[in-house]
């Protein structure tokens, strides 16, 4: 049965709507999440934050705050080694400052105490001795020469001298000439766009419970996106050995990529330790805001040239990305995605990194391309306005589809765009009729999608029923999922099948849960786990059968003979084979492992209508429908939710989310009220249309749909609004200050 | 920290009168335990007031009603005649926060915050309403207006509280309402805002007029000069240039985080041109 890539079936299971596994939990509160962990004896921790944006730490006093009643343990950058690699330096250093306070809220000190209270009266009695340091929080201060210097010499060597230090990546991306398709075009616009960091926003703070006991075994129970990835970071920093830490992940209330890093659980380790206690460590949500996450911010130059019938000859994008006060690279996958959807003569992207005194980027969900894809389908749109041409038919035009060489390399396998198009051309949607001070945005999405290593375990209960168990947290319904491939490759129904999420110590290694890889590679491996499975137990009856075991083979949840030379025997169902493994041989079992390959990339296109109130500003989306390549959707209503969701978050960046900072460096809205997600009365319901394009690389044609939904709103919305208004808009968010400003300018 | 909840205004007065440390007084609390969770203040007593009979009651006095001070956003959205007679005070009150943060918030508590941007405090101003305040040398009346003294502060002399708040009788065709500038649709914090109070006279044209408008200077502003472009006018599109223009030109507001001078400037005549007309409109509507 090798059945590595995608054949085409007619599937019983995978496709429809079954409930979620972890529902009824999570419904009725029982669900334990990050906080909800607690152990005998536990000690409760907070942390000092440093007030400055930029600050030398020239002393920390902790004798006051050690001697108070209840204080357990205190801990600074003096109870942790320095890394000798840069990466996992950096990442250390993020969750304790050493020698410098690199941004407002860079925690500084730590301390674990009996109670709550204590442990906050402790933080008062720390006397940190700070040398203020000049700072600079935006990414075009920072290139410039003589900005202060966040950090000194961490500039990589593709860097050219004489640059800012805080300049410390670049990157370039493309093929073609670009003169040449310039000198085509009829016309060639060229904007520049700046967009703010904004924040991951999962409703549950960042949360964990961590264990050392004296013989240097340790447990961390947290709310994570990746308990693997977590157990080589905290074991790395606390200079343990991976055995000896055991991570386990809560339920989780969101990541979108933000939790796939370590924040404070080397800091509640160090403090077990250092205790001898259990350490519980919460973060408010302003701690969530002003240590956690966020997005890099943008300022970007995009120049596109098209010609009169709408081709485009040539498009070049400078991208200058900041991810606060660490080198990171997240700015090569803006500059590999952002002209991916066309198929292109010439196009050339390049891409710098620039630190600023702001907290360390973290992923979030399709990192650094929605930033790019915005400026490019902003003046895709007004090219298309300045030629009276059909925004859709435009696109479709210069669509990239299948031999398409990629702006960032490879040639394109089977993708979905151009069906994804004609789809969104096709709708009600894009016909229906406009108001006044109404306008209609379009926009193209893409995302690379990843698979990487993973493992999966599935297990023939003798009872017929079978348990899966997984490595990576459920965080978009994945259990569901999961279970119905399972259910769909041994032929059992889906109530049969309970899959679980393990710890460090009970699976080998799985990536995080990022890239949408999930659904697709952890799909991959429990269809390949149950393939098993199915082999063993053909088996098992061509024993009981006495034929060769090639003569057997599984029809809907059965052994059966294969064909009419092999015998006649009635079928045996798993359930059959499985009360019997005890005289066949023992139990039975699947397992797969890979590091998986051909996640498949996956394009999305957004239609957004918008009414905009002239008198003062206020962006209303009216209708929004999502078109979506999910190769096949396992659970619709699951791939609907991320499609719906990833809409949400971006028109939330682009219309009002933002980190907003004071001149003193300051971030000056750590809180849901000013840092403005959209709450649900302010969007209408978001439609989708879930397309099937089967990915050439996943038995079940499987592509990962989390993070596309997110790349397109930032540019459909700002074309809507720009459309709506006469105005270009190009800076993110188009909060109605700003929308307004710009309305009275053109008068 | 200490927590008193007062059983008379006497008690209460007295505890906060006689106390040397910082006093905080608690009512529906949805200020002030954000406040205090935040670390924003650590007071040494906290006095509760709502359990002080007569608090959470809604009594009809003089063709009006008095509201006391623990009377929360839902249990005055659900009194037919206060929001039959004072519609704009009651939509200004229920802004406030959330469904459950409505089942606590007090206007008196609002008022008393202090904050300029308190949605509950420009329809009351508009209204005329009138605060009763219990302290030391006992009771006294006092204009909501005269209330707030800057952002946090109030006029309020130490051991006085805020007891109930009157809201007047007034003629057959006479309305009010309230709107706020905000980002979002709900769950925010007025950027702009501003509550009309009208009177119509027997012609339909505006007979008396009171605007007030709020987040766009220290404390609320009463709008005199917008409130007189309106009078003896039907609310024509020119009358409403003009009334928004007047109110933005009292305007005092601030840059931050929120919106810029300028913006808030603008959005407060909108806001307030916009309120006058469905006050009017509700007016009309009474025969």
């Amino acid at each position: 049965m090798a059945l590595d890539s995608y054949q085409k079936r007619t599937f019983k299971q995978v496709g429809t709507r079954p409930n979620r596994p972890d529902g009824v939990d999570k419904v009725t509160g029982r669900a334990m999440y990050g906080a909800d962990a607690t152990a005998p004896g536990m000690l409760h921790a907070k942390v000092l934050r440093s007030p400055h944006a930029h600050a030398r730490i020239v002393s920390i006093d902790t004798a006051a705050a050690e001697a108070l009643p209840g204080v357990k343990a205190v801990v600074t950058a003096a109870d942790f080694g320095v890394p000798e690699d840069a990466f996992l330096r950096d990442v250390q250093d993020h969750c304790m400052a050493r020698e410098k306070a690199l941004y407002d809220g860079h925690a500084v000190a730590a301390v674990a105490a009996t109670t709550l209270a204590a442990a906050k009266a402790a933080l008062k009695l720390i006397k940190v001795q700070y040398e203020v340091l000049p700072h600079v929080t935006d990414a075009d201060e920072a290139m410039k020469p003589g900005a202060p210097v966040v950090q000194a010499g961490r500039a990589y060597e593709n860097v050219p001298a004489g640059m800012s230090e805080n300049v410390t990546h670049h990157c370039e991306f493309g093929h073609g000439d670009l003169d040449a398709g310039f000198a085509k075009a009829d016309h060639i616009i060229e904007r520049h766009f700046k967009t703010a960091a904004t924040h991951q926003g999962y409703i549950e703070p960042n949360a964990c419970l961590a264990s050392v006991t004296s013989d240097g075994k340790a447990e961390l129970w947290v709310c994570t996106q990746g308990q693997f990835f977590y157990r080589t970071l905290c074991a790395a920093i606390l200079g343990m050995e991976a055995s000896q830490l055991r991570v386990t992940a809560s339920e989780i209330g969101g990541g979108f990529g933000g939790k796939t890093m370590v924040y404070m659980e080397p800091v509640a380790l160090a403090l077990s330790r250092k205790a001898g206690r259990p350490v519980k460590l919460v973060l408010t949500r302003d701690e969530v805001f002003r240590a956690t996450g966020p997005t890099v911010s943008s300022s970007m130059d995009v120049k596109i040239g098209m010609t009169k019938d709408g081709r485009i000859t040539a498009g070049q994008a400078v991208l200058r990305y900041s991810g606060g006060a660490f080198p990171n690279t997240t700015v090569d996958m803006g500059a590999q995605a952002a002209f991916a959807a066309y198929d292109l003569d010439a196009v050339r992207t390049f891409g710098w990194n620039v630190m600023t005194n702001r907290p360390k980027e973290s992923a979030y969900r399709a990192p650094g391309a929605p930033l790019s894809i915005y400026g490019v389908e902003s003046v895709v749109d007004e090219l298309c306005q300045h030629f009276g041409l059909d925004p859709l038919k435009v696109r479709l035009l210069n669509a990239a589809t299948e031999g398409t060489k990629s702006s960032y390399g490879p040639t394109f396998p089977a993708i979905g765009l151009k069906a994804t198009l004609e789809a969104a051309l096709a709708h009600p949607h894009y016909s229906a009729p406009l108001g006044t001070n109404q306008g209609r945005g379009v926009s193209c999405g893409f995302w690379f999608n990843f698979g990487g290593n993973t493992c999966v375990s599935l297990s023939v209960n003798t009872d017929g029923t079978v348990g899966v168990t997984e490595g990576n947290p459920d965080i978009g319904g994945s259990r569901a999922s999961i279970s119905l491939m399972a259910a769909e490759e041994l032929g059992i129904p889906y109530e049969k099948i309970r899959t679980i999420v393990a710890d460090t110590s009970s699976l080998g290694y799985n990536d995080v849960t990022d890239g949408s890889r999930v659904t697709f590679a952890v799909g991959l491996a429990t269809i390949k786990a149950a393939r098993d499975a199915i082999r063993k137990m053909c088996s098992r009856a061509a024993k009981i059968w006495g034929i060769d075991e090639e003569a057997v083979e599984w029809v809907d949840g059965a052994a059966v003979p294969a064909g009419p030379n092999a015998g006649k025997f009635p079928p045996m169902t798993l359930a059959e084979i499985a009360a019997v493994s005890a005289e066949t041989g023992g139990p039975i079992s699947g397992h797969y492992e890979v590091n998986a390959d051909g996640a498949g990339v996956s394009f999305g296109v957004h239609l957004c209508d918008i009414e905009v109130d002239p008198e003062t500003g206020a962006s209303k989306v009216l209708r929004y429908t999502v078109f979506q390549d999910a190769g096949k959707a396992v659970h619709p209503s699951y791939v609907e939710g991320q499609m719906q969701g990833g809409a949400v978050q971006g028109i939330g960046w682009a219309l009002n989310e933002e980190y907003i900072y004071g001149a003193d460096g300051k971030l000056q809205n750590p809180g849901f009220l000013d840092y403005r997600i959209p709450v649900s009365s302010d969007l209408p319901m978001i439609d989708t249309v879930i397309l099937e394009i089967p990915n050439p690389g996943h038995p079940y044609g499987v592509r990962g749909v989390g993070e596309t939904g997110i790349v397109p709103p930032l540019a459909a919305t700002a074309n809507a609004v720009s459309r709506a208004v006469g105005v270009r808009m190009t800076e993110l968010p188009m909060s109605p200050p700003k929308l307004l400003k710009a309305l009275e300018a053109k008068g | 920290m200490q927590y008193v909840a007062a059983k008379t205004a006497d008690e209460a007065v007295a505890l906060l009168a006689g106390h040397s440390g910082m006093a905080r007084v608690l009512a529906g609390g949805t200020d002030l335990l954000v406040q205090l969770k935040s670390g924003m203040v650590e007071p040494d007593l906290v006095v509760d007031i709502k359990r002080i009979p007569g608090m959470k009651d809604i009594t009809p006095e003089a063709g009006g009603f008095r509201i006391g001070a623990a009377v929360s956003g839902a249990e005055l959205g659900e009194h037919a005649g206060v929001c039959a007679l004072w519609p704009g005070v009651v939509e200004g009150f229920n802004l406030i926060g959330s469904t459950q943060v409505q089942g606590r918030a007090t206007m008196a508590g609002n008022l008393c915050n202090a904050s300029p941007a308190g949605d509950a405090v420009p329809s009351l101003v508009a209204a005329d309403a009138i605060a009763r305040i219990h302290g030391p040398n006992g009771s006294r009346d006092c204009p909501i207006g005269d209330i707030p003294a800057g952002p946090g502060r109030t006029t309020l002399a130490k051991g006085e509280i805020v007891t109930s708040i009157f809201l007047p009788a007034r003629p057959a065709r006479a309305s009010d309402a309230y709107l706020r500038f905000i980002p979002r649709t709900e769950m925010d914090i007025a950027v702009a805002s501003a509550g009309v109070s009208l009177v119509l006279a027997a012609d339909g044209a505006v007979a008396s007029a009171r605007v007030a408008l709020g987040a766009v200077a220290p404390t609320v502003l009463l709008a005199e000069e917008a409130a007189r472009v309106i009078v003896g006018t039907k609310l024509d599109d020119d009358t409403l240039a003009r009334m928004a223009a007047a109110c933005s030109a009292i305007c005092k507001p601030i840059t931050d985080k929120r919106g810029t001078i300028e913006f808030r400037t603008k959005t407060a005549g909108v806001m307030a041109k916009r309120a006058a007309r469905i006050a009017y409109d509700r007016a009309g509507a009474k025969t």
